[in-house]
């Protein structure tokens, strides 16, 4: 829809990306966000790639050592890199959560969308699920699905999806509803739009700010979910190197004092998590037209 | 004497793009017994100074000069705890948006308990009585039981009401009246206004009315002072304003003021009246309206919102639809629009039954481009994703299948044919100003060349001077493209510029429907009668209107 | 009155859908097990005979609806299978277990409001303050926990490095006895009968796996409280109170605190779900002997009856606790019940 009758549409794009720029420079916690997340982004995708060990290899000899020039944060009791482990696991423990969201973003936009603009018994339906969902505390519930579904990391995918979908439904069809009647969606219908134009063209475009935003805070709980699910035995499982596990493995030495095979991997998911909730609000600044002046 | 007096005030607003001074050094005096009004425009520093004077300012806020002195204090330096004395007991302050201004979740009684029991006015024992003796002060009937009513559960002139009773409840020498009629219909306008200004000259007290209606000012105050951008830039007696303004914005106020006497040319500034529209000669009709019902389920019962109503517009003919709200003109205009459906009943255009095609269909029917509509609130009406220029492409492209350059230049001739100038349609909607917003709203709807606009009070939120031109744009654009206006509006004095029938509705029927001219001369029905003694009556050199009320 | 009396019939009426919605689910999720359901509540060592057996005592054999049938009237008998780890009922289980989480879980949630609330009211009316970073710090860092990485940062700290807190293994040290039952909180109980020193040793053990709780529900209260109090105080009737001369006690807590409550309260329900949840992996951390490792363990020998009674349970408890929550807020708010929702 971008696409037309601007005599000069540069000129948007360079009012976008000032806007863009003045947030960034306004608030620094969001450009130190956009920072976090791209070291996220280096980790999963190139990872593997990167790291100094194979982050399956034991070696008994070199067990429990602590952090060292050559195993920067130490080896685990069966002698495998930390740090190797640790960086080699941000591609499961995103694309996990990656997935989830992204499924939960598609299925609940549509059901919100949906609920929102017509209303009638299917909205009444809909609630009635979601309320039903939203009636187990969620993560019981993903744990429940997971034991029934069988312990796999598709599971814990489909898990996670389902219990975030509530929220993305909910929030669409509330943004939804409130422009049903909105005057610029009884314009456009003035323009000639069906109902189902009016809604992907008009209506559900405004409604994404507060969705990116969503998005974003979802992802870091998501992983906290996953990691969750996995710290307790579901899922992931060894020797798969994935922060949650790591953390459940690195417990049981935590008494013995060997601190970091729990610690990394907890501070690589709390870096995870901070990262995005950090992105969630710094988006909510720059995907908000009404921001820009 | 003096009881209050201004000095030199100025308030400073400290903004992400720096500091802004919203008043810049102001100087008022209010003498005992007297209502000073204050009248200016959106921005123009009017509440603001009232805030300071009250030291209510929002925390980003402050004084930045001047002095304050109200009965020989000094407001600028007095404590805080002296300051929430004074406040309530000695100046008190009521609001627009009255249901907003009260406690959602607490009794009204108990809100005006607490303020008489603040002050010391009622104890624990007698505030009840007290508070039930302040709600009958301001004309609440049946006080007693509305003293356990939440604010949801009253009507904004109730809530209004409540407001006032809580203001006035400790006796205060000063009452500040902030916009205290906005967003009230019309009637209950009128009774507001009537029972604060029988309050204040009961009890001698002095008061600041604060308002954008220089007519509304001139009829309730002794001395009205004009500001416009942070100064006040004339001060004197209504009577003296409205006949000799020595500034030239108040001059452009008074122009724009819709008055019983006033014509569509004599609202805007002498230097750019151009000659005055003639009359429509209506040959056809082109939309005839029979028996329309519309019927919907509330939460208690059946609502009919219209109630079998019918009426004609003729081809290049421009009709008033006047009411209150609730009364159905909306209802009305958006059935007509067909954006919603009618329970029964015709709307024959150029006598085709529309009714006969849904709403959910209308919008790929081919008759969708002849009707079109400007809507009330500018703001909400446009895509807050889409430039002032995609906006008016929109219907374009659904409806005339124009493309690329052609379409450009299109938009481009309406820009120019509504005075928006080129530059502005790149921008986004809050990027524009409330007058440029209404300009888009009309190139939208006449892009695709309707023969029938229906105006949804387009200037209901406008100011006086942006609405005087926009009025006198709708009458241009009519008599250059001939198209048939039905015009909804609460405002009689408006709907006359522009109108030549008026259609008068309440409770969902037409009470009176004629020549505009003769309903405001000769009005038959006692209700059109209520709602012109209602509207406020500036004064002028010759007063046409017949009051029957009073 | 009686329109509020009508209000919280109505509301508990409401709940009854939601429950009969948690039992399909939880229906549902046993029957989506895997494989044969047959077989794995047969048990590991199950041969043909015993699988075909288990098959008719459960009712697999049946069409759906007859076996949603029994399975509901099962439930409602209080019937929700054998845990094949222990060999107990597993309702008997998870009622001899459920004092130990609700124990925790409510001596965080306590705690947690009790800091957060009047954190975010602090930030709201001191914006700017240390208050107010303190409390913007918290609630970014807190939403970032995972509460089973602070409980294990917590026991190297407190455990290992000071040695203040002691073993983190369970509810009470095993040199103490535990107390009569009668409650079934340990903390109660030993109060009842006077016993101080067993007392102080079950709170000694309860202090951090609360804390570690409750550091994960602090944020999202403190935020919305601090988000609720900023825009009741930025509305009108603030304005109004203001210019009545209303003090600021009076201003901030019988106008704008009470406005402000009504979200946080609604805020609490998600915080009660993120709490139930996290309990599971608290207790695991600090092998706590609640309900939640009680699923864990079960989960960990595929006991599927067991961990289905457990969802099913917490489902029930927060839905119990939404229903506390909802009646509160019918309490406070004269709103509610005028809208037909």
């Amino acid at each position: 829809m971008t696409d037309l009758s601007s005599p000069s549409p540069r000129l948007n794009q360079d009012g976008a990306l000032a806007h863009v720029a003045y947030v960034l420079r306004s608030n620094p916690v969001t450009l130190l966000a956009f920072c976090m997340f791209a070291v996220l982004l280096v980790m999963a995708l190139f990872g593997p790639y990167l790291v100094p060990h194979d982050p399956l290899v034991s070696n008994a000899a070199q067990a429990l050592q602590p952090p060292s020039l050559v195993h920067w944060f130490g080896t685990d009791n069966l002698g495998r890199d930390v740090f190797s482990r640790v960086v080699v696991a941000a591609r499961l423990d995103l694309a996990i959560s990656v997935a989830a969201v992204a499924l939960s973003f598609a299925i609940g936009s549509v059901l919100g969308s949906i609920a929102g603009y017509w209303g009638g018994w299917l909205d009444t339906v809909l609630n009635r699920v979601f309320d039903t969902i939203m009636a187990f505390p969620l993560f019981v519930l993903a744990m429940g699905i997971v034991a029934a579904l069988g312990n796999t990391v598709e599971n814990i995918v489909y898990a996670t999806a389902v219990i975030n979908i509530p929220f993305y439904a909910r929030l669409v069809r509330a943004e939804v509803n409130i422009r049903r009647n909105a005057g610029f969606a009884q314009a456009a219908k003035l323009a000639g739009n069906s109902d189902l134009r009016v809604l992907a063209f008009h209506i559900f475009p405004n409604a994404l700010p507060p969705m990116m935003v969503q998005v974003s805070l979802n992802l870091g709980w998501a992983i906290l979910n996953a990691a969750g699910l996995s710290f307790i035995g579901l899922g992931v499982r060894p020797p798969t190197a994935e922060w949650g596990i790591m953390v459940a493995e690195g417990a049981n030495f935590i008494v013995s004092g060997e601190w970091w095979l729990a610690i990394f991997p907890g501070l690589s998911l709390m870096f995870a998590v901070f990262t995005f909730n950090l992105l969630g609000d710094g988006l909510r600044d720059i995907v908000d037209p009404r921001q820009r002046s | 004497m003096s009881l209050l007096s201004i000095e030199d005030l100025k308030v400073t607003f400290a903004t992400r793009r720096g500091d802004v001074e919203a008043v810049r050094g102001i100087s008022l005096e209010v003498t005992k017994g007297e209502v000073l009004g204050i009248v200016g425009e959106s921005g123009s520093g009017k509440s603001v100074t009232s805030y300071a004077l009250m030291r209510l300012l929002e925390s980003n806020g402050r004084i930045s000069g001047g002095d304050l002195t109200y009965g020989g204090v000094d407001l600028r330096v007095v404590p805080e705890s002296t300051m929430r004395d004074l406040r309530g007991r000695e100046i008190s302050m009521i609001f627009q948006n009255p249901r907003a201004a009260l406690n959602p979740i607490r009794k009204v009684g108990h809100q005006i308990e607490d303020v008489l029991r603040r002050h010391a006015r009622a104890t624990r024992f007698t505030a009840k009585r007290e508070a039930i003796r302040a709600m009958e002060a301001v004309k609440i009937r049946d006080a007693e039981a509305r003293y356990h009513a939440y604010p949801f559960e009253l009507s904004g002139g109730m809530c209004q009401r409540i407001v006032i009773a809580i203001a006035l409840a400790c006796d205060p020498k000063l009452l500040i009246a902030d916009e205290p009629t906005t967003g009230l219909d019309i009637t209950t306008q009128k009774a507001v206004m009537d029972l604060i200004a029988d309050l204040i000259r009961e009890r001698g007290m002095s008061a600041m009315v604060i308002t954008h209606d220089l007519g509304l000012a001139a009829q309730y105050c002794d001395r009205i002072a004009v500001m416009k951008d942070g100064v006040i830039v004339e001060e004197g007696l209504p009577e003296k304003l409205f006949s000799d303004p020595s500034h030239p914005y108040t001059r452009k106020l008074v122009d724009a003021t819709p008055r019983a006497d006033a014509s569509i040319r004599s609202l805007l500034p002498p230097e750019q009246r151009t000659p005055e529209p003639s009359l429509t000669e209506v040959t056809a009709p082109l939309l005839q309206v029979r028996n329309l019902v519309k019927t919907y389920q509330g939460k208690s019962g059946p609502v009919h919102a219209v109630k079998g109503i019918s009426f004609d517009v003729g081809k290049g003919e421009s009709v008033g639809l006047v009411g209150e709200s609730g009364c159905g003109k909306s209802t009305t205009s958006s059935i007509l629009v067909r954006l919603d459906d009618a329970t029964s009943g015709e709307i024959l255009f150029n006598g085709d039954d529309l009714a006969k095609t849904s709403a959910r269909t209308f919008a790929r029917d081919p008759r969708r481009a002849s009707i079109q509509m400007v809507f009330q609130d500018a703001t909400d009406s446009f895509n807050p994703r889409h430039t002032a220029g995609q906006s008016i492409a929109e219907p374009l492209k659904r409806l005339t299948g124009l493309t690329g350059d052609q379409l450009s230049l299109r938009v481009e001739e309406l820009a120019e044919l509504v005075g928006l100038p080129l530059p502005l349609l790149n921008r986004f909607p809050h990027q524009l100003s409330g007058g440029q917003k209404a300009r888009v709203g009309i190139a939208r709807a006449i892009g695709v060349n309707p023969d029938f606009l229906i105006l949804d009070e387009p200037t209901a939120a406008l100011d006086v001077s942006i609405q005087a031109i926009v009025l006198n744009l709708l009458v241009d654009l009519r008599q250059k493209l001939g198209i048939s206006y039905l015009f909804v509006s609460h405002d009689l004095h408006v709907v006359r510029l522009l109108c030549d029938r008026v259609i008068v509705m309440k409770n969902g029927e037409i009470v009176e429907e004629g020549p505009a001219d003769q309903v405001m001369s000769a009005p038959s029905h006692p209700y059109t009668r209520t709602l012109l003694s209602a509207a406020p009556h500036p004064p002028a050199l010759t007063v046409s209107v017949p009051s029957a009320a009073e | 009155m009686s329109g509020t009396l009508r209000t919280v019939i109505v509301r508990l009426s409401q709940a009854i859908p939601v429950i009969l919605g948690v039992v399909v689910v939880s229906f549902v999720l046993t029957r989506a097990l895997p494989g044969d359901p047959a077989v794995y509540f047969a048990g590991m060592a199950a041969d043909e005979n015993s699988i075909a057996e288990t098959r008719t005592a459960l009712g697999l054999d049946k069409p759906m609806a007859q076996q949603f049938l029994v399975y509901a009237g099962d439930v409602l008998a209080g019937d929700l299978g054998q845990s094949l780890s222990t060999g107990q009922p597993v309702l008997q289980d998870l009622m001899t277990r459920l004092p130990a989480s609700l124990e925790l879980t409510l001596t965080a949630l306590v705690l947690s409001c009790l800091i957060a609330i009047p954190l975010g009211i602090l930030a709201a009316t001191r914006p700017g303050s240390v208050a107010d970073h303190l409390c913007r710090v918290l609630v970014t860092a807190g939403v970032s926990l995972p509460t089973f990485f602070t409980g294990v940062v917590l026991i190297y700290v407190f455990y290992y490095l000071l040695g203040v807190a002691p073993s983190p293994v369970g509810r009470l040290d095993f040199i103490y006895i535990e107390p009569d039952r009668i409650t079934g909180f340990y903390l109660i109980d030993a109060a009842l009968v006077g016993d101080w020193e067993t007392w102080g040793a079950a709170a000694k053990q309860l202090i951090l796996p609360a804390i570690t709780l409750s550091l994960f529900t602090l944020a999202p209260l403190a935020r919305m409280t601090r988000a609720a109090m900023l825009s009741a105080l930025s509305s009108d009737y603030i304005r109004t109170a203001r210019a009545a001369g209303l003090t600021e006690s009076k201003v901030l807590y019988a106008y704008a605190f009470r406005n402000a409550l009504l979200p946080v309260v609604t805020t609490l329900g998600m915080v009660f779900s993120f709490t139930l949840g996290a309990n599971v992996l608290v207790e695991k951390v600090f092998a706590w002997p609640g309900i939640g490792s009680y699923a864990v363990e079960a989960l960990v020998v595929s006991d599927y009856a067991a961990v289905q009674g457990f969802v099913l349970a917490m489902a029930l408890l927060f839905v119990a606790l939404n229903l506390i929550i909802d009646l509160t807020y019918t309490l406070i708010d004269p709103r509610i019940g005028f809208e037909t929702r």
